[in-house]
């Protein structure tokens, strides 16, 4: 059955409308049922895409006083080279295009996160286990360090040495992948 | 279909256990954002590319299980109605964004509907893990074993300096949303909420209403979340969510010690009110409901009722949504008919706490 208004789409809001006691049936499409108001999801008007790009026009310093307007020439154009996403369409819909973006727009995003995060700009927690790749190893090892220096302070020293083997085994892993990376 | 079966089915099995401090929270969720690193976002991908994310979660997800999470179902948005999409959102299976873009997008869902994954929202994974009242250690610790499952299987988009990558810059870093929903009648009576929110922001975490519009919150339901997503981890933002709702608990405890000293029986009063409002009226809207619901279940709190499960409020608050009422008529119905069904399937559930 295809939609009634838009003819085009297949009908897949089906309502029954009873108005002045006349009874009536209507089979629409999703999109001409939200255009028609026979759907309501709430819309939001006003979202946080709205309020961040308007951070992100803001962000840049004004050009330096005794630079005279035209030697402030236009920055090369940023463009994401793997998802083709530009700085301006980033900054319009306040949301990356693809993971390369945060590298390529990368010198500008200190700002705009320092506001959003409390002035955070730098990653201090999970580290995936195989994108983590060395990461892992190295933050694991400076866990195990700190409870040492604290097993040993509480003189655990049983623990400790249990611990200490624990780290000595991550160096030796954490070389042997050191070595075979180069 | 009887009112008993459609609820078995309706609500999320977790929904009807009490976890800890399940006088106040009502439940407890933890979010993670991830994506694929190779490809682009879903705000910019091609079809075929979403295409590619679904069939990956189809071959490599669907019916698997992992520990008390079994039979992961694949949920695509192209093979629901619209009222059963929206009874996805009022039961938090979905989001309302996912709803909205139907076709491309999915969520899989564990059969004890604790867990959803949902595929192609704004990030290309987003997993959602919830338990009952004030147990977020557990659900953190939960959540990321799944994450890990994941990651057998997806090359996460990770970078050392900025952590998990996400479409919005709100959520680089770890990813992370922890929320816990809390039921704080005593609070918003004396108005003590507003006057407490402003200190709990600037710690890093908002409250907001969950049911309802704007700043105000339908049956009292208020949820705590991180805000900040980079530069702490995932168990210190995890620590400070704690530690503020464990005051909000006292505090709310507090309140409800001194309303029952000082108007015992204007605190009895309203609550029966209500309770006479849930058992007969004929004609409820959604937010007298929610405030009625409110009084009742704080009256089981306070032993005025002693009948009536706890979980009542939950299991109503999801129930009495359109969505819900819809699906338990099988037909779109107008607002003021939704008013009516909403009327009577309340005194109907109350009903069967008294035959019980």
């Amino acid at each position: 059955m295809e939609c009634q208004k838009c003819h085009q789409r297949p009908a897949t809001v089906h309502l029954t409308q009873v108005i002045n006691g006349q009874k009536s049936e209507v089979h629409v499409c999703e999109k001409c049922a939200k255009e028609n108001g026979y759907m309501n999801y709430g819309e939001e008007n006003f979202t946080l895409n709205d309020l961040l790009s308007g951070l992100f026009h803001s962000e840049g310093p004004s050009p330096l006083k005794g630079q005279s307007a035209h030697s402030y020439t236009k920055k090369p154009k940023l463009k994401c080279p793997n998802c083709g996403l530009s700085y301006e369409e980033f900054a319009r819909i306040g949301k990356f295009g693809c993971a390369d973006c945060y590298k390529t727009f990368d010198e500008r995003l200190n700002p705009i996160l320092r506001r959003v995060h409390s002035g955070n700009t730098r990653h201090d927690g999970k580290i995936p286990k195989r994108e983590g790749g060395n990461l892992h190893l190295k933050k694991e090892m400076e866990e195990y360090k700190t409870n040492l220096r604290q097993l040993i302070e509480q003189e655990e020293f049983e623990e400790a040495a249990k611990v200490r083997d624990k780290i000595r085994s991550l160096e030796s892993q954490l070389h042997h992948r050191e070595d075979g990376d180069e | 279909m009887s009112l008993q079966q459609f609820m078995n089915e309706a609500i999320s099995p977790w929904m009807k256990q009490e976890g800890p401090d399940s006088d106040i929270v009502l439940s407890s969720r933890i979010r993670l954002a991830r994506n694929f690193s190779q490809h682009p976002f879903p705000i910019i991908a091609s079809e075929e590319t979403l295409n590619k994310v679904l069939e990956f979660f189809q071959q490599e997800f669907q019916k698997k299980s992992f520990r008390d999470y079994k039979d992961f179902e694949l949920v695509q948005m192209k093979d629901l109605q619209p009222i059963e999409k929206r009874v996805l959102v009022e039961k938090h299976l979905i989001s309302p964004h996912l709803a909205e873009k139907a076709e491309k997008s999915a969520s899989l869902i564990s059969q004890n509907e604790q867990v959803s994954i949902m595929i192609n929202e704004e990030d290309h994974i987003r997993i959602q893990l919830y338990f009952p009242g004030f147990q977020l250690d557990q659900a953190l610790e939960q959540a990321s074993q799944l994450d890990d499952w994941l990651e057998e299987k997806v090359d996460y988009a990770f970078d050392e300096k900025r952590g998990y990558l996400t479409a919005c810059p709100t959520n680089v870093g770890t990813g992370m949303r922890a929320s816990v929903m809390m039921h704080l009648p005593a609070l918003s009576m004396t108005n003590q909420i507003n006057r407490m929110t402003p200190a709990i922001n600037q710690l890093g975490l908002v409250v907001r209403g969950i049911y309802g519009e704007g700043s105000e919150a339908l049956g009292n339901i208020f949820q705590i979340s991180n805000q900040i997503t980079l530069g702490k981890s995932e168990e210190d933002i995890v620590e400070d969510l704690h530690s503020v709702v464990k005051q909000l608990i006292e505090q709310e405890r507090k309140a409800r010690e001194a309303l029952m000293t000082r108007s015992s029986v204007q605190l009895e009063d309203r609550i029966f009110r209500s309770y006479g409002v849930l058992t007969n009226s004929r004609i409820i809207e959604s937010k007298e409901a929610a405030k009625c619901l409110s009084d009742l279940r704080l009256g089981i709190d306070l032993g005025f009722i002693d009948h009536i499960p706890r979980t009542i409020l939950n299991e109503l608050m999801v129930l009495t949504q359109p969505g819900f009422l819809q699906q338990y008529a099988k037909t779109p119905l107008s607002p003021d008919e939704r008013d009516v069904r909403r009327a009577s399937l309340i005194r109907e559930r109350l009903q069967l706490e008294n035959e019980e």
